[in-house]
């Protein structure tokens, strides 16, 4: 049976990386993967989106609507953005993060109210504040990394390698801080 | 050994192994990263940043006569500019094998059309391949080189957005060593004159006939009979789009050479099914040759015929929805467009001109595509690459024909220029128009991610060149009037447009500034070496809530509404103090990063 993750997020949260890690994790353990993602203009500060699905022989690369058995956010908004991609009984794991976007910063809009409270409405919710224990960590970048770990709990992937996976694709002075948000990120819910 | 690649890096990977020595392109959205991925493979491969699509091209045909397995890539409509060259060649042939990249947009993610370049290889009469995941990228790069040599023609491989950019797992070998072909002077063969061109094009038809058995016979095309109920054909990523709703309650006949097309194949697997659907990406493309046959389908009849025709697209079409999803307060989501970056040198200059009244603003393609939007307003259109410059002229003529006194401000940037802005300007010089034309010189071909280009001082693959100067370029295309200034000083930009827009002659504005996300060279250091070294602070006493900061649109400003006062995020800050310049009350000051 096929799974398929959307992470979700804006442009320089990496959310790249996170997937990165995951899909080489996931073709080590011997699945068959494919991954999608759209980038075009470099700015920065865009909705951004990266889909993942794995299993014994994956179709298509892209998700569709209704088709995510999770939705990772790295931003609040972001979750709302992407909801109707979930599967009805699909699950939603949040950074309780916001950032702002241009009609908000200019004071045209107001950041919506209430998006936990919603998303816990519609599907089952896991609010993660991923920046705070980042920060905890000593390293507020490593957010992503704490949020992998939190995929790699819900989708049951504690089986892989992932020290042996990020030894060989991080840069060895950063390693082990990643190493520590992978693990945080298993023990916060 | 397997890994998890791209298609743009499948192809780079494919053209290494098949003994690839040359390739050229310019950069474009979906196609950038393969140019990018071959220049890993310096010392094997030569891969070069041309000034524009046509010109490489041009470059890679020659690599091609001199006897060298090459390779040109670019976006769908970068084929439109290399047209004229792909014409001729596919009629003298090759001498080393060559593929054409083109690298199409259904559903336009970053792009101004979706024109379907499948058009090209019929219209061009070549052999064309369509990949449809990372491992079909790989290894139809050799195929495509191996039908180059055999048929004596220019090979295209079509990508598509989702096959340049999805992930999927291939299988990567060694390279094999091609020795570089000799060269042979041979002016029948190479000089497109009539006398000879004429018999080049009989032979056309022979070769176009002989590449008909080989698609009636290559396993690149083949069929998986399953329920005979449903036939399904289609192409590229469609491919993989119809086995996800269908999986095997469908047959499928699955097209890898898609010119000239399995007429057989086509024949056989209509008369094997019940019902046929045609699913590709964009034009009716495949579907138009299967009414040709006699057999009636669903094809762009049926399905969208324009967009990608990812699953649900096909589901909605079939069942009338997509799979259930969940219902959601779409006020709880908030438009997050995108916007020019803190910091960015185009902010300041289109802040300016976007006050001026009485001005048309032809623009080009690139992040400044952008002030267009609010809260600039600053641009009336754009079409395509290098045409801010020429469109500008005609519009300029015709408004003082009519003796109206609107004036034209023509803009594009330092890589935009030196695509296809140069004949523009030539244009605008030789035909004595008055427009005022901007070169918004960030020192980088920003939009696609950074590439190098006649005037950052490096090539591709990392080697020091020749620097362009624009000035001495416009001046040398008969330009008398011309300034350089630096963007973010918003009285040099005013009074350097009140300047141009003065004179009863064309001139040129040059604006200096690097892109805030640039990796600095060492003369960038030099050069811009106080550049981004500060950051700008509001003073919360002084600042009284008038929101004229806000107005130049930068993303690192933000309104507290209750507080009615200005914040700026540090972190986006990189202290261009374009903000600082508008307010009224100098409530803002810089302080060192």
């Amino acid at each position: 049976m096929t799974k398929s993750i959307l992470l979700v997020g804006v442009g320089g949260q990496g959310t790249i990386l996170a997937s990165k890690l995951l899909t080489i994790g996931l073709m080590a353990a011997g699945y068959d993967v494919k991954m999608s993602e759209i980038h075009g203009m470099s700015q920065r500060g865009g909705s951004v989106s990266s889909q993942i699905r794995y299993g014994e022989k994956v179709e298509s690369p892209v998700i569709e609507a209704g088709g995510a058995d999770i939705l990772v956010a790295f931003e609040k908004m972001e979750a709302m953005r992407w909801i109707d991609y979930l599967k009805l009984d699909g699950k939603v794991i949040v950074n309780d993060y916001e950032i702002n976007s241009m009609p908000i910063l200019s004071g045209k809009i107001d950041y919506p109210k209430g998006i936990i409270d919603e998303l816990s409405s519609k599907a089952q919710t896991i609010v993660i504040n991923a920046a705070g224990h980042a920060e905890q960590l000593g390293n507020s970048k490593v957010m992503n990394i704490i949020l992998l770990g939190a995929i790699i709990k819900t989708m049951g992937l504690e089986h892989i390698d992932w020290e042996k996976i990020a030894r060989e694709n991080i840069k060895a002075s950063l390693v082990d801080i990643n190493l520590e948000a992978i693990k945080k990120g298993q023990v916060l819910f | 050994m397997k890994k998890l690649l791209t298609g743009n890096e499948a192809i780079a990977r494919g053209a290494y192994e098949a003994g690839v020595v040359f390739a050229s392109a310019y950069p474009g959205t979906p196609s950038t990263e393969i140019l990018q991925n071959l220049a890993d493979y310096k010392g094997d491969i030569l891969a070069e940043w041309a000034p524009n699509e046509k010109v490489a091209l041009e470059a890679v045909i020659g690599a091609s006569i001199a006897g060298a397995r090459s390779l040109a890539a670019m976006k769908h409509v970068g084929v439109n500019v290399a047209a004229d060259p792909l014409f001729t060649f596919a009629y003298t042939g090759v001498n080393g094998g060559m593929v054409l990249i083109s690298a199409d947009e259904p559903g336009q993610h970053s792009s101004q059309n979706e024109q379907d370049n499948r058009n090209y290889a019929k219209f061009a009469k070549i052999p064309m391949l369509e990949p449809a995941d990372s491992q079909e990228a790989k290894s139809m790069v050799k195929t495509a080189l191996e039908i180059s040599e055999a048929y004596n023609t220019p090979a295209l491989i079509r990508m598509t957005t989702r096959v340049c950019h999805s992930k999927s797992i291939v299988e990567c070998n060694d390279r094999e060593e091609i020795v570089i072909k000799a060269y042979v002077k041979n002016i029948e063969k190479y000089m497109a004159v009539p006398d000879f061109s004429r018999k080049m094009r009989v032979k056309i038809e022979e070769r176009t006939k002989a590449l008909m058995e080989f698609s009636n016979r290559t396993e690149l095309n083949y069929i998986q009979w399953n329920n005979r109920k449903i036939g399904v054909i289609s192409s590229g990523a469609c491919y993989y789009f119809a086995r996800e709703v269908f999986g095997d309650t469908a047959s499928y006949l699955k097209l890898g050479f898609t010119n000239p097309l399995p007429l057989n194949k086509i024949k056989e697997f209509c008369e094997g099914v019940e019902k046929v659907y045609v699913l590709e990406e964009n034009d009716p493309y495949i579907e138009d040759q299967v009414r040709i046959l006699g057999f009636d389908c669903d094809g762009n009849n049926f399905f969208p015929p324009y967009g990608e025709k990812t699953p649900d697209v096909i589901r909605k079409a079939l069942y009338g929805k997509t799979n259930a999803t969940i219902e959601y307060d779409k006020n709880k989501v908030v438009p997050r467009p995108p916007t020019l970056c803190a910091g960015c040198p185009h902010r300041g200059f289109f802040y300016e001109l976007g006050k001026r009244k009485n001005i048309m603003i032809s623009g080009d393609i690139g992040c400044y595509s952008l002030a267009f939007a609010e809260p600039y307003n600053a641009m009336d259109l754009n079409m395509c690459m290098g045409a801010s410059i020429s469109i500008g002229h005609g519009v300029q003529q015709v408004f003082n024909m009519k003796d109206d006194p609107m004036r034209v401000v023509s803009v594009l940037g330092d890589s935009t220029f030196f695509h296809t802005g140069i004949n523009s300007l030539l244009e605008v010089a030789y035909n004595k128009s008055n427009t005022v034309n901007v070169i918004l010189d960030n020192r980088i071909t920003g939009m696609t991610g950074h590439q190098e280009n006649p005037g950052t001082g490096y090539t591709l693959q990392g080697s020091k060149t020749v620097e362009i100067d624009i000035a001495g370029l416009v001046k040398a295309c008969g330009i008398k009037h011309i300034v350089t200034i630096n963007p973010n000083d918003l009285k040099a930009v005013k009074k350097a447009l009140d300047w141009a827009l003065a004179l009863e002659e064309a001139s040129v504005i040059i604006t200096r500034w690097p892109c805030l996300l640039k990796k600095f060279s060492e003369q960038d250091n030099e050069e811009f070496s106080h550049a981004f070294q500060s950051k700008c602070v509001v003073d919360k006493e002084k600042c009284i809530g008038c929101s004229a900061c806000i107005r130049t649109g930068c993303p690192a400003l933000f309104l507290d509404k209750n507080e009615k006062k200005v914040s700026i995020r540090e972190e986006q800050c990189v202290g261009c103090g374009v903000c600082l310049q508008v307010c009224p009350v100098k409530a803002i000051g810089k302080v060192e990063a």
